[in-house]
């Protein structure tokens, strides 16, 4: 299922600064990721892995090293150039949705359409195919707060797939879920996620679907202690 | 993006009702407390403009206003006469007295007596009776304001007032700009006004005069005060003296500047506390806009699409306020003739586009602080 490389991280280090002091919470991330993965990035709070994951998508820089997402060294990129890179490249679930409230499902599924200019209703029919394939086509004029949260995250996973971005990045897409339906979103983003020229990455610490993964890597005090298709014994 | 802009902002109802109210309110304030302020002052000019034919004014040079002035000898009105270019001149009196009404009430009134012949400084235009009434004896003519504050609930005609103990009838009614301090005014014919008036040596306060078809009304004034040594001036300067003797001896500037003052204090204040919520309530979803794609100059359009819209809408609402308000008082006495200068929605929208343009800018600095990394945390 392997293909090419998705992300390539060498040596990616993030200080921050606390007071006087800098604390370091990335040390020198040398990483892989292969293109039809479904990528886990497991830790407790505080390890990096959403530093790590905002560094590999392109919207945090890191102090020392180089990230290639596809090839391209994201930040030798021109501002401009990497948030164009973002657009057309990377889908994004975020933990809290971040849907925009006022608009209704297919319009905040077609967001990553109408930003890169096309108009809004051919927009809207787009993103509807995909809420179709996502079982919420029946959903698509209502706003955000009419819907459960099972199905704001559908939004979401819409939003992120509906440019087909060759990279989604997803932020602890289960942690406001129950077992279930965990498991069918997990199944729906593998579904229409990954792909031999796309590939996926979760930052998760649900460990009711690491049974999931093609690949788990485990973040400690910023380094990469695990890399593996199964979690280690002792987590 | 922007309709996108525009549904976040109409979307959150509270928040875009009251950003159209701070910017409506403002708007409002500013521009109906300019234009009272506007029209007050140009009441200065109104003993000017309510004599339509006179070109120019002659006047002891001490004189000031058609309120504030010095009487002139009457071998004057002959000086002016002997200046070539001048086609007619007139006498014109203006001076204060008091009146009792047959209910015994008390009022002050100005008096003007008009050029017995030819009645040139009447106003043009007669809302009840003729301006022939004045050729029947101890005739006087009262302006439409004056007829409102005196006589309230009547028509003042054949109305028998006791001024300065003569007696006099009111047998018209004038179509007159009021004065800035609205006091009610007779009209009479020039030798009646000098039986009205107590006597002293001069009572010619002006004398009115017509321009002749080859000389232009600047031109001569220039030429009367080189011959005869008085002071002339054209209805506009004179007009124009009038409204900056208010602004120099009253505190009306101030005190209307203030009330704008407030109004657009009023202004910043809520438009920039409402749209600094807007903006702090979807911070999440420009952050997340920002991670997904959409560059930081996308993001300043929808700010200023939001704070465009708010402006022009809540200006439009603004200003049709002060329309609805001087439409609706139009009919009260106090604000006869009042309109809105062109130039004063023009002020208004400078100072909604200064509001706007603050709010928003102080409102897209909380928006490009924001790191799209931050959507994560």
């Amino acid at each position: 299922m392997n293909g090419v490389s998705a992300i390539c991280t060498s040596g990616v280090t993030r200080d921050f600064p606390a007071g006087q002091n800098t604390i370091t919470v990335l040390h020198g991330i040398d990483l892989e990721i292969q293109s039809g993965e479904l990528t886990f990035l497991v830790g407790e709070s505080g390890s990096g892995k959403t530093t790590l994951i905002s560094i590999m998508c392109g919207i945090l820089w890191p102090t020392k090293g180089d990230v290639q997402v596809f090839g391209t060294d994201i930040y030798d990129l021109s501002d401009t150039e990497l948030v164009n890179f973002r657009l057309k490249n990377i889908g994004f679930i975020f933990q809290q949705y971040n849907l925009i409230p006022s608009i209704d499902a297919a319009a905040n599924a077609a967001v990553p359409l109408i930003a890169q200019g096309m108009p809004v209703d051919q927009a809207r029919e787009q993103a509807k195919l995909m809420l179709d394939k996502l079982n919420i086509l029946d959903q698509a004029d209502k706003l955000p707060n009419q819907l459960s949260g099972g199905q704001q995250q559908r939004v979401a996973i819409a939003r992120a797939l509906v440019h087909e971005p060759r990279l989604v990045v997803c932020d602890e897409p289960t942690a406001a879920l129950d077992a279930k339906s965990g498991r069918r979103v997990m199944d729906l983003l593998r579904e229409v996620g990954v792909a031999e020229d796309r590939s996926v990455i979760i930052v998760t610490h649900d460990n009711r679907i690491f049974d999931l993964a093609d690949r788990i890597l485990v973040l400690e005090d910023g380094r990469i202690t695990h890399d593996g298709t199964e979690m280690p014994e002792d987590h | 993006m922007l309709w996108i802009a525009i549904r976040m902002l109409t979307g959150d109802k509270t928040k875009f009702y009251g950003l159209l109210f701070g910017i409506a309110f403002s708007t409002l304030l500013i521009t109906q407390q300019l234009t009272i302020f506007v029209n007050l002052l140009e009441r200065g000019a109104s003993g000017a403009y309510n004599v339509g034919e006179a070109e120019v004014w002659v006047m002891d040079p001490v004189s000031r206003t058609t309120d504030v002035s010095y009487a002139l000898p009457s071998t004057a009105l002959d000086q002016v006469r002997g200046v070539p270019g001048v086609e007619w001149a007139v006498p014109h009196l203006r001076a204060n007295a008091s009146v009792r009404t047959k209910d015994g009430d008390l009022e002050g009134v100005a008096i003007i007596g008009v050029d017995d012949a030819t009645l040139i400084g009447l106003p043009k235009q007669m809302i009840e009776g003729s301006t022939d009434v004045l050729s029947q004896p101890d005739s006087v003519i009262i302006d439409d304001v004056g007829a409102i504050r005196m006589f309230p609930s009547q028509s003042p005609l054949d109305e028998r007032l006791e001024l300065n103990d003569q007696r006099a009838v009111i047998r018209g009614m004038a179509d007159a700009i009021p004065s800035f301090t609205s006091t009610v005014v007779l009209y009479t014919k020039y030798s009646q006004a000098l039986r009205y008036v107590p006597g002293t040596r001069n009572r010619l306060s002006f004398v009115l005069v017509g321009t002749a078809d080859d000389v232009d009304a600047k031109t001569l004034s220039e030429r009367i005060e080189n011959q005869t040594g008085l002071k002339a001036q054209t209805r506009d300067e004179f007009a124009r003296d009038g409204v900056q003797f208010i602004i120099d001896n009253t505190g009306i500037p101030l005190n209307f500047g203030i009330t704008v003052l407030l109004g657009f204090i009023v202004g910043v204040a809520i438009v920039g506390l409402t749209f600094s919520l807007f903006i702090r309530d979807n911070i999440r979803q420009f952050g997340a806009l920002k991670a997904i794609g959409v560059t930081n100059r996308k993001i300043a359009q929808m700010v200023a699409v939001q704070a465009g819209m708010v402006g022009m809408i809540g200006y439009g609402l603004g200003v049709l306020g002060t329309v609805g308000f001087i439409y609706g008082f139009s009919g009260d006495p106090t604000f006869k003739g009042f309109y809105i200068p062109w130039q004063i929605p023009l002020i208004s929208f400078a100072a909604m586009v200064i509001i706007i343009s603050l709010t928003g800018w102080i409102a897209l600095r909380g928006v490009m602080k924001t790191e799209p990394a931050a959507v994560f945390r």
